[in-house]
């Protein structure tokens, strides 16, 4: 139907060519699908053109994600450099506009936002930065003049009303008008120094789990719900499988009678998934503020699928919280009252590990068999005091397996106050955990699956 | 719509599904577009009670093609999917031969020749759908319950649209399905089938989209009652439940709410008609709290709870 224009191809193969780099498994069959699913859309309609090019490359909807942090800076490269080497500068429509009122400007952007129309905003963000300009606060580096706009446009999502009649903004209309931001400042700073800024692989962060209280904790839970149905349905597969099942004597001899005594039908014993009795201590000191939100979303999501999990939470002192998550549905209430009725900080509120090792061992000792798998979320930053390793050991010798959860990338690991080394050896495995697929990885080795080829 | 197979432009198939009571999303509707024009199957993957299998139901109505259906579950085998000999009559054939014509030897023959035929072969979801004279849709529904030896035979039916029995030999399909594969996503599937397929992710509607559903099963809804509705919907959605509600869901309680004649869905006609949308003890108690104190008065939702 439609062809794609020269020099399209190329560009298109480019673009593949950086997803792959990013992780995303692309073959060759995928690139010439892409190819004749673009054949038949109009190139000319974003809308269409992207969505044809997701649903034949990005296979998942990790890929998805990383696919549009790709395709918005691939394709925006792709036209700046074009412009670049051609010589077109934009014609600047609103460097004029001198006697431009703030407070119309204000009121012209958040209508537009509302009214989710995108030419407009991107107008409206040209004309933003412009004023700005003018007012002599640029800093020049980009992060910092997205957010001092965002501020003296008074763009502030809904459940802080700024004025009373003020229409209400939902933070993903903010977010694309801040989007429009970025690359208009982008643009400009292209256009200033007539050169493109080099490309840089999609840093580890952008597609790390949300981590920080302060961002959206749906987003820890959107990842968390799909452990979750993960771990429900783990060991399942197994279940009509023949292979490596045993036979059921009994039931094999009593379905023989419908044959004469001749055992035609074998009969095989149910597999039984393997459910594990699990001890999960989760550290919850400022060195992993970040993090223990997320870690404790985890070990909600955990207490859901495990009927046998108790869960312990340590800064100083050591405290069972196993109670609180079962009553408690909800993931704020827990967060609140493990906070408030813990009791896990001291004095100094530096994690002391070697005391909790003590403090553990002296509590759970009777119960740890070899049917028990401990699980450690920590970063084994123990502030210089005693890390106790010997006493660790006797936890894991008693236990059936160890597992470690580092919230920090490997590379920091052993770095200053971190001995991760001295308790990694006695672990049955340890695994730095800050993204999704390390997530998942560490999942399906505890119930039991195999160890998932990390990439990357 | 059946003299005109493959359709020109995506807001063609957005319209016919729309005709047939689908109401599909831009991906959605380019999706099942390019499955048209470039004979893919689909995966579609998505949180359960999105519509997709609907959507390869409205595929169906759309495209006046027949559909069938393969359910998968754990277990699910060749036999129960491609295509079983019918060991009965089978037996039969061979017992009405030897009674007729005891003396002869060449009667054995004739019947091995007999008994492998097409007369004797019970035919599956996918036979059916390859052998179909007409054009089909095949819907394969939660891939992900299968394991994945399954999956790897269903890599000779997706890439090639053939079957071979070793007894009959290569059947190829005389029409192209259209295939639709869902999935809840409970198990990552093989890179071999994701490669075979277009991939779409389905999500919970927007609140207009979703309005628009609502109101196309419920016509006689109101459109502030139908916006209240799918707001609350929306609002129950956002909490972490066991089981979110479905768009389904969202249509049956729309026509509950229809039928009890309110005119404005507060605290108490919400504590009545909870059931319908949410499914769980331990949710309904975190919904009841959660977005009854939002609908207003505690009044109201206590004496809902003892009515």
């Amino acid at each position: 139907m439609s062809q794609l224009p020269p020099g399209l191809a190329p560009r298109l193969v480019a673009f593949c060519e950086e997803l792959r780099s990013e992780g995303v498994a692309i073959g060759t069959s995928e690139i010439l699908d892409a190819f004749a699913a673009l054949d038949n859309v109009p190139w000319t309609r974003e809308e269409d053109f992207r969505e044809a090019l997701a649903a034949t490359v990005a296979k998942s909807q990790e890929d998805r994600r990383v696919f549009e942090l790709l395709f918005d800076r691939y394709f925006f490269r792709a036209a700046e450099s074009e412009a670049l080497e051609r010589g077109i500068g934009e014609h600047r429509r609103y460097d004029g506009g001198d006697g431009l009122n703030l407070e119309e400007l204000r009121e012209a952007v958040r209508q537009a936002i509302a009214d989710g129309r995108d030419g407009e905003m991107r107008d409206l963000a040209r004309l933003a930065i412009a004023a700005f300009g003018r007012r002599g606060e640029g800093s020049g580096v980009i992060g910092v003049d997205v957010q001092r706009i965002r501020r003296t446009l008074g763009l502030q999502s809904q459940g802080r009303p700024t004025e009373p009649g003020d229409v209400e903004l939902d933070r993903e209309q903010i977010n694309r008008f801040e989007r429009h931001l970025r690359r208009e400042l982008e643009r400009a700073l292209i256009e200033r120094t007539e050169k493109l800024p080099p490309s840089r692989p999609l840093a580890e962060l952008d597609r790390a789990l949300p981590t920080s209280p302060a961002q959206d904790l749906a987003g820890v839970h959107r990842a968390v719900t799909q452990l979750k149905r993960r771990l429900a349905t783990v060991g399942h597969e197994q279940r009509g499988r023949r292979r490596g099942a045993v036979v059921d004597m009994r039931r094999t001899m009593r379905a023989s009678l419908d044959t004469g005594g001749v055992p035609l039908r074998l009969k095989y014993r149910p597999k039984h998934p393997r459910r594990p009795e699990i001890y999960v201590l989760c550290d919850v000191s400022t060195s992993v503020t970040s993090a223990s939100v997320f870690f404790l979303s985890v070990l909600h999501a955990l207490h859901d699928a495990f009927r046998k999990l108790r869960s312990f939470v340590f800064i100083e002192r050591i405290s069972e919280v196993t109670e609180v998550f079962e009553r408690e549905r909800d993931f704020r209430a827990i967060s609140e009252r493990i906070s408030r009725e813990g009791g896990v900080a001291d004095v100094s509120g530096y994690t002391d590990y070697g005391r909790v090792w003590l403090e553990f061992l002296e509590e759970i000792v009777d119960d740890l068999g070899p049917r028990s798998t401990v699980i450690v979320l920590g970063d084994a930053r123990t502030n210089g005091r005693e890390p106790h390793a010997e006493v660790f050991k006797q936890i894991t010798e008693r236990a059936g397996r160890t597992f470690w959860l580092n919230p920090e990338p490997k590379l920091y690991w052993n770095y200053g106050d971190s001995v991760m080394a001295a308790y990694e050896r006695y672990t049955t495995a340890a695994f730095e955990c800050w993204t999704t697929r390390h997530l998942e990885a560490f999942v399906n080795v505890v119930a039991g699956g195999t160890p998932l080829v990390e990439q990357g | 719509m059946a003299a005109n197979p493959e359709p020109g432009s995506v807001a063609e198939v957005r319209e016919s599904l729309g005709e047939v009571g689908y109401l599909a999303d831009e991906p959605a509707a380019l999706v099942a577009y390019l499955a048209q024009r470039l004979g893919k199957p689909v995966l579609v993957e998505g949180p359960a009670g999105v519509g997709k299998t609907e959507l390869a139901k409205a595929i169906s109505r759309a495209t006046q093609r027949q559909l069938i259906r393969l359910q998968c579950y754990e277990g699910l085998d060749e036999a129960k999917a491609l295509y079983e000999w019918n060991y009965r009559k089978q037996l039969l054939r061979i017992q009405a031969e030897s009674g007729a014509e005891q003396a002869d030897a060449t009667g054995w023959d004739a019947v091995h020749g007999d008994i492998f035929s097409e007369e004797f072969l019970l035919t599956r979801p996918l036979l059916q759908a390859i052998a179909a004279t007409e054009p089909v849709v095949l819907l394969i529904d939660e891939i992900d319950k299968t394991d994945q030896e399954f999956e790897a035979m269903l890599l000779e039916v997706l890439s090639d649209f053939q079957i071979s029995i070793p007894e009959l030999g290569v059947i190829e399909a005389r029409t192209h399905p259209i295939v639709v594969l869902t999935s809840n996503n409970s198990r990552e599937l093989t890179e071999a089938l994701k490669r075979r397929c277009l991939y779409l992710w389905l999500d919970y509607p927007e609140v207009e989209r979703e309005m628009e559903i609502v109101r196309l099963h419920a016509p006689e809804l109101d459109e502030r009652l139908a916006r209240r509705l799918v707001e609350v919907v929306h609002m129950v959605r956002q909490l972490d439940l066991k089981k979110p509600p479905s768009i389904a869901e969202s249509i049956d309680w729309a026509r509950a709410v229809l039928l009890l004649g309110a005119d404005d869905i507060d605290a108490s006609l919400f504590a009545r008609t909870m059931s319908i949308i949410v499914k769980h003890r331990t949710d309904m108690d975190l919904v009841a709290e959660r977005v009854g104190m939002k609908l207003g008065g505690i009044e109201g939702l206590e004496a809902g709870a003892t009515g």
